[in-house]
């Protein structure tokens, strides 16, 4: 399973544990996440399930390729990382 | 009754403080610290508090707190529809297209007192949205929304053009009349399902013969009389109108001193014949006339103007009052202001003297009175 952490700025405003999620892609695994934690949804993905513009997700090292519908593949130990983009200020 | 102020980093509380000789306003409460509050609703009909915040990175969000509740909690935010492949609304400035997201939720108000649970939000980019469970569901008004003169809104100091002023007459639920930066004034007489622009609004920053174009003007705020609600203040871009019809027609009050610019307009509840504006030099020139910070009320139905100084400072001031940062409570007689330098001014006797409460908070985006 790949474990998704949020930024502690993000902790500020919704509670959003690192937990363990299933999921082939990232998509997958934030849907599974967002599932039992629905309150967060809306902090990381726009109504139209998009990457909010100063969200970074990364994904290992990198940055995800495909902000708006995240089929970048995840293996079953990848760590994903939601963080605050600098882009934002 | 307590004085809410929505700012760049937070809401504040304010109320009376202090005994005798200490007797004041001081903040008595903080909430959202850090965070952009955009928009405060104080619903008198049932006492609940609405803040609309803007976390830039993780979007708008809705805050209500129930009336007796110490917290707050989140509700849903107003969502867009998916754009259509073949949607064709661009800024005319930019060219860019227009994005079926929410950006900014810039005004909230109550529906009609027989409509409890009813609420109205105007948002960025050019959303006009409605709830019938205070604030758990939201629904576009599509019928203004698809309005093919919605194409031609433009932003007046955002990108996107948007809603900033919802108003429903008391006399009829179902007549709504809004204010669009910079799309126009636009009424409905049936609960937003048909849409008319309103006219006699007169822009100068477009080529003359297209002065009194409906659609193209920037009205920055409007205000609505409730004891007499056909008549509606309106500060433009440019100038300031009166309507006596309940928003259908404007008619311009040409000498308003010490300038005609400014953002904040607040009507009497009470008397329609009185109104308060923030007045501030030019368009290009966004601060008080002269560096001296002063309100303008008018008792005479825009006629004469008092422009009132007592207790706002008289030199080297740059405060900048933003459409939403002056309300007047219901009685008429307590004013609150505030500005984009972070200082909020009370006044317990309509405006003939003020008290500058602090000149500490963050800049301001909207105050309002909390019965």
């Amino acid at each position: 399973m790949a474990v998704l952490h949020f930024t502690r700025a993000l902790q500020r405003h919704v509670d959003a544990p690192t937990e363990a999620v299933d999921g082939a892609t990232v998509q997958a695994a934030l849907d599974s996440y967002f599932t039992r934690h629905p309150e967060v949804r809306g902090y990381v993905v726009d109504e139209r399930g998009m990457i909010r513009k100063h969200v970074a997700v990364f994904v290992g090292p990198d940055p995800i390729a495909d902000r708006d519908t995240q089929s970048d593949p995840v293996g079953p130990e990848t760590e994903i990382h939601v963080m605050q983009a600098l882009s934002g200020g | 009754m307590s004085v809410l102020v929505g700012t760049r980093k937070g809401l504040f509380a304010v109320d009376r403080t202090g005994t005798g000789a200490n007797a004041g306003y001081g903040v008595v409460a903080t909430e959202f610290l850090g965070a952009p509050v955009t928009a405060v609703l104080d619903d008198g009909r049932d006492g609940t508090t609405y803040a609309a915040l803007d976390h830039g990175h993780f979007g708008v969000k809705l805050h209500r707190r129930d009336a007796g509740d110490a917290a707050f909690r989140e509700v849903a935010v107003p969502e867009y529809p998916e754009r259509p492949a073949d949607a064709t609304d661009v800024n005319p400035m930019s060219n860019q297209p227009v994005p079926w997201a929410l950006q900014l939720l810039w005004t909230l108000a109550p529906g009609h007192v027989d409509q409890p649970g009813r609420l109205w939000a105007g948002t960025i980019p050019g959303g006009l949205f409605r709830s019938d469970d205070r604030g758990d569901k939201w629904e576009l008004v599509r019928p203004l929304w698809d309005r093919p003169e919605r194409a031609e809104w433009m932003g007046g100091g955002y990108d996107w053009g948007g809603i900033h002023s919802v108003s429903v007459d008391p006399r009829d639920p179902q007549s709504v009349l809004i204010g669009v930066s910079i799309g126009g004034v636009w009424h409905s007489d049936d609960d937003g399902a048909t849409w008319e622009l309103s006219t006699g609004l007169r822009n100068s920053y477009l080529p003359p013969d297209q002065a009194y174009l409906p659609g193209p003007q920037d009205p920055h705020r409007l205000d609505r009389c409730g004891a007499d609600p056909d008549v509606v203040w309106c500060q433009h871009h440019n100038g300031v109108f009166r309507s006596t019809d309940a928003g259908r027609t404007f008619t311009e009050i040409e000498e308003r001193p010490p300038s005609t610019f400014g953002f904040a307009v607040a009507a009497h509840p009470h008397d329609p014949a009185t109104a308060w504006f923030v007045p501030a030099e030019a368009d290009e020139q966004r601060i008080p006339v002269d560096g001296r910070m002063v309100v303008s009320r008018t008792r005479d139905g825009g006629e004469s103007f008092e422009v009132l100084g007592r207790g706002l400072p008289d030199r080297h001031a740059y405060h900048l009052v933003y459409r939403h940062g002056l309300a007047v409570d219901s009685t008429g007689e307590r004013l609150a202001m505030a500005s984009t330098t972070g200082s909020l001014f009370v006044s317990d006797d309509a405006g003939d003297t003020w008290t500058h409460v602090t000149s500490g908070l963050p800049p301001v985006a909207c105050v309002t009175w909390a019965d």
